[in-house]
């Protein structure tokens, strides 16, 4: 009786860490991770700016100018926030489904981490909100360099950098959440295959009317458009209704990506 | 490597067993090739087809449609679309050329270890080398097949000859850049190098040798060193042939420049693989 009641007093109360807390030790984790190959960190900002030189600048000097809401810009500071927004969706889509599968089905990290006092919440978060900051990192030296080029034609372009930030939430979510249900690694191939046509086609390279009709709907509801039209408008200071449709989408689409990220890691892992 | 074969030991006179040359040797490896791309084939679908695709849709169709067609600026080519395309294909095969010996290769030395295990037979590393490079070559001709087979209703391509003669080019443009990076890859240490690899060269060829747009429009340092790359040599070469621009001279440079260049790189890889594998 003696022993069991002195047992009973000395067993620690489960820990729960604050949210805030646990998500931050992930990120930590992943952030020391990446320092073993921080040249490849370092060198991930040069793909957007080599596409910006060639296609914007190169390709830009046969092409002429494009108007945006009645505004004459050049071929290059139309094509840059285009860039800007698919390299934020890229870098997302590349961190939360190659990355996280590896992690989920290899190197059993997530296993390992919801053995400790961390929820599966904050392993979710962390994995995000990682690859936030790393997109975070490239946007905003991207945006430097289109605005030391004299492509960022109004101060609305300061808040493009949040909305990379809200770009790269949405497909780093839904990412996550489609890589749970993923068995193998042919698999990810279906995700090139949806990624590598919105990249082409989501007027990125050129403006959404080259479309018409049902083609052009459809492609104004895919979310890099939404994203490239809400960093095309902040940079060339022509803002319309569309910006506040963008981050409407793009809020409730990582929400709901975070969501299902959720109610799968728990199913996945914790049962 | 006469070292690895069985020696005679018995001192018997009975007739010697013929060396099998290189030839056979890579012969013999014919039936794990075919197998391996009987399982691996539909894999690259997504990557070798419709990615060029898309590619010469949205910016050679769409983005070119803003273009003027001026074959003064346009290296002679009578739109954007016809001048855009070579680059397009020489670029793939590069890609193609590049991917087949750069992952898969260090995957055979060093995960898989394919190598290790035909090394251990009477398999030669010269024959190694080139049976992949074979295979490689192989690859590359289905891929330049169905792509000019693609782009041909487009009207891009100027002759059937200059397309016909295209092929063995863009073939030769794949196996230079299949065998240099063969022989790169083959005296890595780990895979992280490949990365970055592409990223600070392939990437950039693709980009700025004339792919895209003419190299005279870059500034002039800049042009020359557009010119000293693999990859313009082999957009130059296939741009004069699909558009009916051909200057004999300068075609012969360009032949001359990727064969050495492919020459020089299965050597290499024949030398690294064997520092590798042979102790």
């Amino acid at each position: 009786m003696a022993v069991a009641g002195y047992l009973a007093a000395k067993r620690p109360e489960p820990t729960v860490l604050p949210p805030a807390v646990g998500t931050g030790l992930v990120v930590r984790r992943h952030v020391l991770a990446m320092r073993n190959v921080w040249w490849i960190f370092a060198t991930g900002f040069l793909e957007p700016l080599l596409y910006l030189l060639s296609i914007g600048i190169g390709v830009g000097a046969l092409v002429g100018g494009f108007e945006i809401g009645g505004k004459e810009v050049a071929y290059a500071a139309f094509v840059a926030p285009g860039m800007l927004a698919a390299s934020a969706m890229n870098g997302a889509v590349m961190d939360s489904t190659m990355n996280v599968f590896h992690r989920l089905k290899y190197d059993k990290l997530y296993d390992q981490m919801l053995s400790t006092p961390l929820t599966a919440v904050q392993v979710a978060g962390g994995q995000i909100g990682f690859s936030l900051a790393r997109g975070g990192l490239y946007s905003a030296a991207f945006l430097a360099i289109m605005g030391a080029l004299g492509y960022v034609e109004s101060w609305w372009g300061v808040l493009a950098l949040p909305a990379t930030l809200l770009v790269g939430f949405a497909f780093a979510a839904v990412g996550m959440a489609v890589t749970t249900f993923m068995r193998s690694w042919q698999d990810l191939e279906l995700v090139q295959l949806v990624v590598m046509p919105m990249f082409m086609f989501s007027a990125t390279f050129f403006p959404v009317d080259t479309f018409e009709g049902w083609l052009r709907v459809v492609v104004e509801c895919t979310p890099l458009y939404r994203g490239v039209v809400l960093c095309r408008e902040l940079t060339t200071g022509v803002l319309t209704w569309d910006s506040a449709i963008s981050v409407v989408y793009l809020a409730a689409m990582g929400l709901a990506g975070l969501w299902v990220c959720r109610r799968r890691l728990t199913t996945l892992l914790l049962s | 490597m006469s070292s690895i074969r069985p020696t005679d030991t018995t001192g018997s006179t009975a007739e010697a067993v013929p060396v099998p040359t290189t030839g056979q040797l890579v012969a013999r490896q014919l039936d794990y090739w075919g197998r391996v791309y009987l399982r691996t084939w539909h894999g690259t679908l997504a990557s070798s087809f419709l990615m060029p695709l898309l590619y010469v849709v949205a910016i050679g169709v769409l983005l070119g449609g803003y273009i003027d067609s001026d074959p003064a600026q346009l290296e002679g080519a009578s739109s954007y679309l016809a001048f855009v395309v070579p680059g397009m294909i020489a670029g793939q095969v590069m890609t193609v050329g590049v991917s087949e010996t750069s992952w898969p290769v260090m995957s055979g030395i060093k995960w898989q270890k394919v190598y290790v295990g035909q090394i251990a037979t009477p398999l030669t590393v010269p024959s190694i080398v080139l049976a992949q490079l074979a295979f490689v070559g192989f690859r590359l001709f289905v891929a330049v097949a169905v792509f000019l087979l693609v782009l041909a209703p487009f009207g891009v391509l100027a002759t059937w000859w200059g397309a016909l003669l295209a092929v063995p080019v863009l073939i030769l443009v794949g196996l230079a850049f299949a065998a240099v990076c063969f022989g790169f890859t083959a005296g890595l240490d780990s895979d992280t190098t490949l990365t970055v690899i592409y990223r600070l060269a392939i990437l950039p060829m693709f980009l700025f040798s004339g792919a895209f747009f003419p190299v005279s429009q870059l500034p002039t340092a800049l042009e020359w060193a557009a010119k000293a790359t693999p990859l313009w040599h082999g957009v130059s070469l296939t741009r004069m042939l699909t558009t009916d621009t051909l200057a004999g001279g300068q075609a012969l440079v360009h032949l001359v420049y990727l064969g050495a260049l492919a020459a020089f790189g299965t050597w290499w890889a024949v030398r690294r693989l064997t520092a590798k594998l042979v102790v």
